[in-house]
């Protein structure tokens, strides 16, 4: 269940990150179907950071560490709304540029999450 | 958007690819920070050079950081500074680790100029100097 949340937020976090750099690449600000784009990532992490701390209290032990795991989770779940609240103050290219980049960051904590829990 | 008003006085630095920036420092921040609190806290004998690298990293990135929200011509200098430590800290260290990788029983952040964050920490203090320095063309009147 987990490892497969892990995937799907790591592709959706990949997506976001190509749309808004393509939004970025036409000279673009963030608009609002890019916050919805962000939303939907962001509930995603969300569930995730959900699931991960049911398993934790149903005495699962993920391979690297509690503390490891609920400290990526964290992240992982603040990680896209930080940029979209940047980009909310930024409104022009650059603003789409962090929010990329906040999805790349996104995916690359997926895969650290995923040896996390699993080794 | 109040934050989108301009200072008068002063540089601004969040602003265009600054906003960037603060994002990619923030990250490192978060990164360091924690990283190394966890790994002091749980097993600092291990490997204490390393651990004490990474808690140096991440308050030079959490200056880097504040210095640029903040804006200015004095934090403006001060950003450039510890760009240019950070700079030579990534090198130094990641020469250190390939020459001597037994000192370094763990990695560092820095460790192997950064390989392990996609060499983040090495492209970083670079875009980030250009930054600085490009600001303070573009205002020179700035006190």
């Amino acid at each position: 269940m987990l490892d497969a949340l892990t995937l799907v937020t790591g592709v959706a976090a990949l997506l976001l990150a190509a749309w808004c750099g393509w939004a970025a690449h036409r000279d673009q600000p963030t608009k609002d179907w890019h916050f919805i784009g962000m939303a939907v990532v962001s509930v995603l992490a969300l569930v995730q950071l959900v699931i991960g701390v049911v398993a934790l209290a149903r005495g699962e032990k993920p391979a690297q560490g509690t503390t490891i795991f609920v400290a990526y989770l964290l992240g992982a779940f603040a990680c896209v709304p930080a940029a979209g609240l940047m980009s909310l103050t930024e409104r022009t290219r650059w603003g789409s540029v962090t929010v990329a980049a906040s999805g790349v960051v996104l995916a690359v904590l997926q895969v650290r999450l995923y040896d996390i829990w699993g080794g | 958007m109040t934050t989108v008003e301009e200072k008068p006085a002063g540089t601004r630095l969040v602003s265009g690819p600054g906003m960037l920036l603060v994002w990619l420092y923030g990250v490192m921040v978060v990164g360091a920070v924690s990283r190394s609190a966890y790994q002091i806290a749980t097993e600092f004998d291990r490997a204490p050079l390393a651990y004490s690298l990474s808690a140096v990293a991440g308050v030079v990135y959490g200056f880097i950081t504040y210095s640029l929200v903040r804006g200015g011509e004095t934090a403006r200098r001060l950003a450039l500074v510890c760009c240019a430590v950070e700079l030579a800290g990534v090198l130094a260290v990641g020469t250190w680790t390939l020459v001597d990788p037994s000192a370094f029983p763990d990695a560092t952040v820095w460790s192997k100029y950064g390989m392990g964050y996609v060499f983040v920490p090495v492209l970083l203090p670079l875009s980030a100097m250009y930054w600085l320095r490009r600001s303070r063309k573009q205002q020179p009147e700035a006190v």
